[in-house]
């Protein structure tokens, strides 16, 4: 069986996470051999995954550990339960 | 192999904060910060607010620590909590923002992804450029919220297909459909951007 272009676009997520059925795997390794479109497509969209999967995308903002930190710092002091031999 | 040692550090650190070493916290956390950060930024749009979250997302793991099963990662758990807790304060908000928490109503079609004969890499140095990186955050916060949820446990964090589908839950089918979707839209989204920023690019005489 031939798939259409427009069938493989359905595929293409299923293609890069390797789930795809090794009947449908191949014909779209198939369709993707002759097709530039496709091919660009599937491409293009495994590239803007790597980036998106950058650390640099979201960066902490500045002073954001510091004040975190402090934040916890109050948090945990004031729920630990005092060590044995201060309690009554 | 470090995975392991990795998890096994880790529940060794859980233990002794459990047992009163609570300083140790600060340390279990920092690993984890930029991408509680980048979750709850992502889902809700403005750095006050995804800061906020994240300073409480932590507090609730520390304060919940105990009920920390070790089945998952740590850093899985976290990212749970975050989603709770960012999700949270977009019901709260829900009537201001019309940020729709249910199906667009578009989602039942297919989605078209940007048509090309070639495709540039861009390499990940690209990422230096400010204009780069805003162009992807803002592409990822512009996806409809259930997209971006999924999106963001799958492809930024790196959560499994089962790992994502339980901190939603939903279904792992619709975890892959809505998956697929966000991709695509994004590709579509951000494939004519890319290429016009990418300085590299080469026009070859027959494209």
């Amino acid at each position: 069986m031939v798939l259409e272009c427009k069938h493989v676009w359905e595929h293409i997520s299923g293609y890069l996470d390797g789930t795809l059925s090794p009947q449908v795997r191949e014909q779209v390794q198939k369709h993707l051999e002759h097709c530039e479109i496709c091919s660009a497509i599937l491409d293009s969209t495994r590239n803007i995954l790597i980036l998106t999967a950058d650390e640099r995308v979201f960066e902490l903002p500045l002073g954001f550990s510091e004040r975190l930190h402090a934040r916890l710092e109050a948090e945990i002091r004031g729920i630990t339960p005092p060590p044995p031999d201060n309690r009554e | 192999m470090t995975e392991i040692s990795d998890t096994t550090d880790e529940a060794q650190i859980i233990a002794s904060i459990l047992a009163g070493n609570t300083h140790l916290f600060h340390d279990l956390i920092r690993p984890h910060e930029r991408s509680v950060y980048a979750m709850a930024l992502s889902l809700l749009h403005n750095e006050p607010d995804a800061e906020d979250a994240a300073q409480e997302a932590f507090l609730k793991a520390f304060r919940n620590l105990a009920n920390f099963r070790g089945e998952s990662k740590f850093g899985t758990w976290l990212i749970s909590i975050t989603l709770n807790e960012a999700r949270s304060r977009l019901r709260s908000k829900k009537v201001m923002k019309m940020e729709s928490l249910d199906e667009p109503p578009e989602s039942q079609g297919p989605v078209t992804p940007a048509l090309l004969r070639d495709w540039r890499e861009i390499p990940s140095e690209a990422l230096e450029r400010h204009e780069i990186r805003a162009m992807l955050q803002q592409a990822i916060t512009d996806l409809p919220l259930i997209y971006r949820e999924v999106f963001l446990l799958r492809d930024v964090e790196e959560l499994s297909v089962n790992q994502s589908a339980e901190a939603l839950g939903i279904s792992i089918a619709s975890v892959k459909v809505r998956l697929h979707r966000a991709r695509i839209m994004l590709q579509k989204q951000l494939v004519p951007q890319l290429k016009k920023a990418n300085p590299k690019r080469r026009w070859l005489p027959w494209s």
